[in-house]
């Protein structure tokens, strides 16, 4: 068992964005904070049965993947909505010069 | 222009991940329907980044060990008397501080998930929320204390506490021997983390000595 005591602290700026999201939800009340452990709970016990080997360091990918089902649950963002989303930054970051801020048309 | 060998090109800017771009997008939906602002999501990523972390906690806790009637203001209802720093945590969520003492060592995990004091702590560490620690801290306690180099004699009762969404616990570590007369900012330098979630105790003024 890992014991060591790095500072744990985000390793990317997207694992911060995502667990400031649920959180902005559960303050807001769009879903329970105990929803939210369930479902997060849910997600880890889901990876860890298609073989993730769920040492801490995947938790971030549990946390958006519980985010994202109950988004999809509370009819807040359809799976299909977000990949189309994510397809049109895709462009505008190809289509934004290097260095300009990067926004949707 | 001849260039220098690389054949970056500066016309175009590179997407960010496909990770980074899902959690973008479903930002940029979320703030588009008004369920979140980005002012909120900003300024949670801020507190969570840099403003809470252990260091709260060490406040809490040296002042518990300076000030007993504010350790019994902790005891009796923690989330009221955390609150008196301005760390008190969302609504509904319950913190209850677990005293250890020479009869009792506390010790904490979140078996489902990673429910944690992130008001007092700030975020869990990576073994926090690993399998191993969440399934062995109930199953064997002693054995999980003693990977952390924590030793304790066999009378003495370990309790673990199970952390839920609505309910979260800050170990009161035991005030180190030979501490008497300090003040509550030297104190400080005693508390580490791992002993508000019961894998270590609080370091003794030698280990401060020696560096540890």
């Amino acid at each position: 068992m890992a014991t060591d005591d790095a500072e744990p602290g985000f390793c990317e700026p997207w694992q911060a964005q995502a667990f400031a999201l649920a959180n902005a939800l559960i303050d807001k009340g769009v879903f329970s904070a105990d929803e939210w452990a369930q479902t997060l709970g849910d997600e880890i016990k889901r990876a860890q049965a298609a073989g993730d080997p769920d040492t801490g360091e995947t938790y971030y990918n549990h946390w958006l993947a519980a985010l994202e089902r109950l988004c999809a649950e509370k009819g807040l963002a359809q799976a299909g909505e977000i990949g189309t989303r994510a397809d049109e930054w895709r462009d505008a970051y190809l289509a934004t010069p290097h260095g300009e801020p990067v926004s949707l048309p | 222009m001849p260039h220098d060998g690389h054949n970056h090109d500066h016309d175009h800017t590179e997407p960010p991940s496909d990770v980074a771009l899902r959690v973008k997008s479903l930002e940029s939906l979320l703030i588009d329907k008004g369920l979140v602002d980005a002012a909120a999501i900003d300024a949670l990523v801020d507190r969570y980044a840099h403003r809470v972390g252990p260091q709260n906690g060490k406040k809490v806790v040296a002042r518990a060990w300076t000030d007993p009637e504010f350790k019994q203001r902790l005891l009796d209802d923690a989330r009221e008397a955390v609150g008196e720093f301005d760390f008190k945590g969302r609504p509904g969520e319950r913190l209850v501080a677990v005293e250890n003492t020479p009869e009792v060592h506390n010790l904490v995990v979140c078996t489902l998930c990673s429910c944690y004091p992130w008001n007092v702590l700030g975020l869990p560490p990576v073994w926090y929320k690993s399998a191993p620690y969440r399934a062995r801290a109930v199953s064997d306690p002693r054995g999980v204390l003693g990977e952390f180099g924590t030793e304790l004699p066999d009378e003495v009762e370990v309790r673990v506490w199970d952390s839920t969404a609505e309910m979260r616990y800050l170990v009161l570590p035991e005030r180190p021997a030979g501490t008497e007369g300090w003040s509550a900012e030297q104190l400080e330098q005693l508390i580490t983390r791992n002993s508000m979630i019961g894998v270590e105790q609080a370091k003794s003024p030698a280990d401060l000595e020696g560096g540890a």
